[in-house]
């Protein structure tokens, strides 16, 4: 990976910053935060290491991206436009009547959504279908899934950590977007979660942890996910909610409230 | 006696019918292979059979994910753990998505007997009903469950269908036409319409022989697809004969007695009662004792008939 490259994706992770920020106060409503934080990850995913074809989305041999945490969709219909799946014009739709950008992902609306999320928890079970749905037919195709870390208090991801790691799904790679706060504060008060590293390992798990910001250490996870045979891998990233935004980065209050038009311009000059 | 056969055993030996034509079935189950007869496709089929264990949420979207990628999926558990345990995962993985997944569940009704009130699950239609794009499916016997799962496994979109633990009564021939969302009439008749699913198919066909004997002429209609629910034939019925009787092995609330309330009440009113648990929960026991204590019987039927007929207009 030379560093031009890593400069590229570096350049798109900041145009996709910006679009999140513009399609949410067109909008009006919705998740910034979780966008933010995640917006490295998927852009890494859609730019550089997933196999997928924009002009033809039902490609069989395609790598799939779940999003389980269905509420951080802007970042990925904002990668999805600009790998030129849809206009980016779309974007300014989101949310809005008869948009196929719904405020919560659904794959019977959006080319290149492979996933329908919005009721936290389901995203690594499904990942894990598919990945298992690879196996079967013997497909080379390998399965991306990024969850939140609130997310994760849920019981059926570790009924899900547990069949991805019995049914050796070594194709699973799983990003925990480590953010640390949650709707009502910072995720280890609410509920906490810690050692999470340590608990993917004990369920049998590959585990990674990194800076989910850097270029570098996303696209080494996903090669040493790669290379990992015999078991699922879980790439603990450490996040910032509101990355890039001054005024939303590590702040609460930004979790599922749009920018105003004021803020919008203030954010924008940040990420220019 | 009519010939017995239970529900799960024709479910499991379709499943293995269906596993040798189709590659692309994949069954899944949740530690009840045995129980709810996927055990057969397992012992068949050991490369397309995953056990999730006790963990009926993740096997659901495991179903979603396997489904995205062009399988046909089984899943199959106890109608309890399959329905309201795992509702959410329904709604948003599978019915939503239009997710080619196929939930079967047992042990539905309150017919699962001495297990009791945790294991009877009397109110999944209620909750399956209610989901856009979920076709909903209770077959009266051994013959119609086996012509449903085929049928169920041509089509690309999700279905429940919902079976039990006892063996039932045969009510069906070899060369019954099963169809999607249509009603059958099971005996003709002008003075009143008993509608029923499941094993109460057989007690509303006992009933209606009582009926006859008495000079009353009852329509006998199985109503197996639950949703779409076939309104011309509910119509029909009322337009015809003036009087319904609802017959499930469900709550009243929000099964087969509301679904066809709800045609009725908005084409064509008639009087109409309901057979089936009465907003309660259920209660261990032999499943005749408890046809009988929540007056599911044939003769409570009957004795529906009559009130009914009384406030004929």
């Amino acid at each position: 990976m030379s560093n031009q490259e890593i400069q590229e994706l570096e350049v798109k992770a900041k145009e996709i910053r910006r679009w999140i920020i513009k399609m949410l106060a067109e909008a009006g409503s919705g998740h910034p935060g979780g966008a933010l934080s995640c917006t490295d990850i998927i852009t890494a995913l859609y730019f550089k290491i997933m196999n997928h074809k924009p002009d033809n989305p039902k490609w069989e041999d395609r790598d799939r991206f779940v999003l389980s945490k269905g509420h951080s969709c802007p970042a990925l219909y904002s990668a999805l436009a600009l790998s030129g799946y849809f206009p980016t014009s779309e974007l300014m739709r989101l949310r809005k009547l008869d948009s196929f950008l719904q405020g919560h992902t659904d794959m019977t609306a959006t080319p290149g959504v492979e996933m329908s999320a919005g009721s936290l928890g389901q995203g690594l079970s499904v990942a894990g279908g598919m990945a298992l749905a690879a196996k079967l037919d013997k497909k080379k195709f390998r399965v991306y899934v990024v969850l939140g870390d609130g997310e994760s208090q849920e019981g059926q991801i570790w009924e899900a950590a547990m069949a991805c790691a019995h049914y050796k799904l070594d194709n699973l790679c799983a990003f925990l977007d480590y953010n640390k706060l949650q709707i009502d504060g910072p995720v280890n008060e609410v509920m906490v979660i810690e050692p999470i590293v340590d608990k993917f390992k004990a369920f049998g798990w590959n585990t990674i942890e990194i800076d989910g910001h850097d270029m570098h250490q996303i696209i080494y996870a996903t090669n040493e996910a790669n290379i990992t045979y015999g078991k699922p891998t879980m790439v603990i990233a450490h996040t910032i909610k509101g990355k890039g935004v001054s005024f939303m980065e590590g702040k609460v209050g930004y979790h599922g409230v749009a920018p105003t038009k004021e803020e919008e311009q203030k954010a924008l000059l940040e990420l220019e | 006696m009519a010939e017995l056969m239970a529900t799960r055993d024709a479910y499991g030996e379709t499943l293995v019918k269906l596993g040798i034509e189709n590659k692309d079935i994949v069954v899944l189950d949740a530690d009840c292979s045995s129980s709810t007869r996927t055990s057969l496709f397992k012992e068949k089929f050991p490369d397309r059979f995953f056990n999730f264990g006790i963990g009926e949420a993740n096997m659901m979207g495991f179903a979603a994910g396997l489904a995205s990628c062009g399988k046909t999926v089984f899943a199959s558990t106890f109608a309890v753990f399959g329905s309201a345990r795992v509702f959410d995962q329904i709604r948003t993985s599978i019915a939503w998505p239009k997710a080619n997944v196929k939930i079967v569940v047992t042990h539905a009704g309150i017919s699962v007997g001495e297990d009791g009130a945790s294991h009877q699950a009397i109110e999944d239609l209620a909750l399956m009903r209610s989901l856009p794009n979920l076709t909903v499916i209770v077959p009266a016997d051994g013959i119609e469950t086996e012509k449903a799962v085929i049928t169920a496994a041509k089509d690309s979109t999700p279905f429940y269908i919902r079976l039990g633990r006892a063996k039932f009564p045969i009510v069906f021939s070899d060369d019954y036409e099963f169809k999607i969302g249509k009603g059958t009439i099971l005996k003709q008749g002008n003075d009143v319409t008993i509608i029923a699913i499941g094993l109460m198919v057989f007690e509303a066909l006992q009933a209606a022989a009582e009926l006859q004997k008495e000079g009353i002429k009852a329509r006998v209609i199985n109503m197996s697809t639950i949703k779409p629910i076939d309104k011309d034939i509910i119509i029909q019925a009322a337009i015809e004969t003036g009087a319904i009787v609802t017959c499930e092995e469900h709550s009243i609330i929000g099964g087969l007695g509301s679904a066809v309330a709800e045609v009725l009440v908005e084409n064509n009113p008639v009087a109409m009662k309901r057979i089936g648990v009465k907003d309660r929960f259920g209660l261990s026991g032999k499943p005749d004792e408890l046809l009988e204590r929540f007056e599911m019987k044939s003769t409570h039927i009957v004795q529906a008939v009559k009130e009914v007929m009384m406030k004929k207009s």
